[in-house]
């Protein structure tokens, strides 16, 4: 009993080596960016340009939901008339956004990422501070 | 050995930390004392039809009909950006995951090096440059976290709120970043109203007085004179706070910075964030991207409650990981599989430190309005998208 409790936790901590935790890059303001430094844990699983290409469409996408702009506050002027009751049938330019960047992590993962054995977590999920790389145990080594 | 795993599905809002109430399934969110609030919404409610009984059929006729019509509009303004002020997520950070916690505590110690037993560690600060300005980021011992510029811990809510403003009883929530222009309007509205009503109350009585003498007036509309008083007194501190806060926003400064004086001035410190510029100012913060909400109130997640069993049965685990994961990976609690891996990290981390208790806090919902506008994170009901697509198909379809 007791050898098959320990394989089973052999197998689960298999699953995941270690998890790398990208933090958000302040210099800028309160506008959402993430830090394009690239952590030491990675130098074996991807490519440095890579990587910090993601980081950077993604800094640009989550730029691009905050801008200040005519059509932000064209956007929050006419909400403000209708008592943001609007919201209720509407998407906000932020949440349109927000799918987007959705769509670019689940991509990034599928082409990228998951053959290295990496997953990127969205952000979002994660309260807009990090953004989470889990790292799998390569197989492949043998382990 | 004898307890078996139950899952069952649970909305994410009824295992989040903080002392806040939820009601509605998780759509309106509240801190727990709600007493002010009933008094804020009893004197609006109660001063507003005390207009409408007693004024406005007397206005509506001898001056003119806009009047009771606009005191409407004004009404229905003032409601709306109370209750979505109330309701909404003032934009509350969740806290650190355990992983996350972990990596943080191993970069502070990498930072502060040995600390010799005895001596307290330093201080858990991070600095950052800000627009040519270093800013001290605090750890929040609570979350876990390393608090994002101007986001603050609220105590009587038990949240870090970005932005943070200031806790207002009177409305019963916080004011963060994502409620604070709903605030600042609920707060310029009502100034606007309590003036109207001021205003039409006096002119009321004096239009009254020359036709019947003042006595007879206040006989007849007992109600003038309530609303006189409370309008008055709201009046002062109503218009004060509308005040104050137009200077903060003109600053692009939080009430909470205001408070401990963060730029003052003193030893040159510059606001960061101002854009200098008055009116840039004010139209970041009150008309700015609406910011969605980071807590995932209505999600779905797993919860796994042990439940002790009398009989034999077969496990009905379908939860794969097994109890004794606890003893062999303490800061890493469970390890799923990367479809897994999202939700139940949490969950089963509290399900584990909730074993001594684990019945979720019951649906015990106070009875409040649900004509309410409902915060951001209700999916809408045609997106653009997938209307395009779908009439993309069906013309596909006919071709």
């Amino acid at each position: 009993m007791a050898e098959t409790h320990s394989l089973q936790d052999m197998r689960q901590q298999a699953a995941i080596a270690a998890k790398v935790f990208i933090q958000r890059d302040y210099t800028n303001g309160t506008v959402c960016q993430f830090q394009t430094k690239f952590p030491s844990e990675l130098e074996t699983r991807i490519d440095k340009q890579q990587f910090e290409e993601t980081v950077r469409t993604l800094n640009n996408l989550y730029a691009e939901a905050e801008k200040l702009g005519g059509s932000s506050y064209l956007e929050g002027c006419l909400a403000c008339l209708t008592a943001y009751t609007i919201f209720l049938c509407m998407e906000t330019h932020y949440e349109k956004v927000l799918k987007k960047i959705a769509k670019f992590i689940q991509e990034q993962n599928d082409k990228i990422y998951a053959p290295r054995g990496l997953l990127l977590t969205d952000p979002i999920e994660r309260g807009l501070r990090v953004v989470e790389v889990t790292i799998f145990e390569d197989r492949s080594l043998g382990r | 050995m004898s307890a078996v795993m139950m899952t069952r599905k649970v909305r994410k809002w009824e295992k989040l930390p903080g002392k806040n109430t939820f009601c509605c399934d998780g759509r309106v969110m509240m801190a727990r004392q709600k007493g002010v609030f009933y008094l804020t919404l009893f004197l609006i409610v109660g001063t507003c039809s005390l207009f409408f009984a007693f004024e406005c059929p007397y206005l509506a006729i001898h001056l003119s009909p806009a009047i009771p019509v606009f005191a409407i509009l004004l009404f229905f303004f003032v409601m709306a950006m109370l209750l979505r002020t109330s309701f909404s997520d003032p934009g509350v950070l969740p806290r650190a995951l355990p992983e996350e916690a972990t990596f943080i505590e191993m970069e502070i110690e990498a930072t502060n090096g040995n600390v010799p037993a005895g001596q307290r560690p330093p201080p858990r600060i991070r600095n950052v440059q800000i627009n040519g300005q270093i800013v001290k980021l605090k750890y929040c011992y609570t979350c876990k976290i390393f608090r994002p510029p101007r986001a603050s811990h609220c105590s009587i809510c038990d949240n870090c709120v970005d932005r943070f403003d200031h806790h207002c009883p009177w409305v019963g929530n916080c004011v963060g970043k994502r409620n604070y222009r709903y605030f600042y309007l609920f707060t310029l509205s009502l100034s606007l109203l309590t003036i109207y009503i001021f205003t039409f109350n006096i002119v009321h009585v004096v239009m009254r007085s020359v036709n019947s003498g003042f006595v007879k007036t206040l006989q007849d509309t007992p109600g003038t004179v309530l609303e006189v008083l409370v309008c008055f007194f709201t009046l002062w501190s109503v218009v004060g706070l509308t005040g104050f806060h137009t200077y903060l926003i003109s600053l692009n400064q939080t009430t909470n910075e205001d408070i401990k004086g963060s730029w003052s001035g003193k030893n040159r410190v510059q606001n960061p964030y101002s854009h200098k510029n008055i009116i840039n100012n004010c139209c970041e913060v009150l008309c700015g991207p609406a910011y969605p909400s980071v807590l995932d109130r209505r999600g779905l997640m797993r919860d796994d409650l042990p439940v002790p069993t009398s009989a034999a049965e077969p496990a009905t685990n379908s939860n794969p990981v097994p109890q004794t994961t606890k003893t062999t990976a303490p800061l890493i609690p469970n390890e799923h599989t990367p479809d897994d891996a999202k939700p139940s990290i949490a969950d089963s981390a509290n399900a584990h430190a909730e074993k001594i208790s684990p019945s979720p806090r019951e649906e015990k919902l106070p009875s409040l309005p649900k004509s309410s506008p409902t915060p951001t994170k209700v999916p809408p009901l045609a997106s653009p998208e997938t209307d395009a697509e779908a009439s993309f198909i069906a013309k596909d379809k006919a071709l």
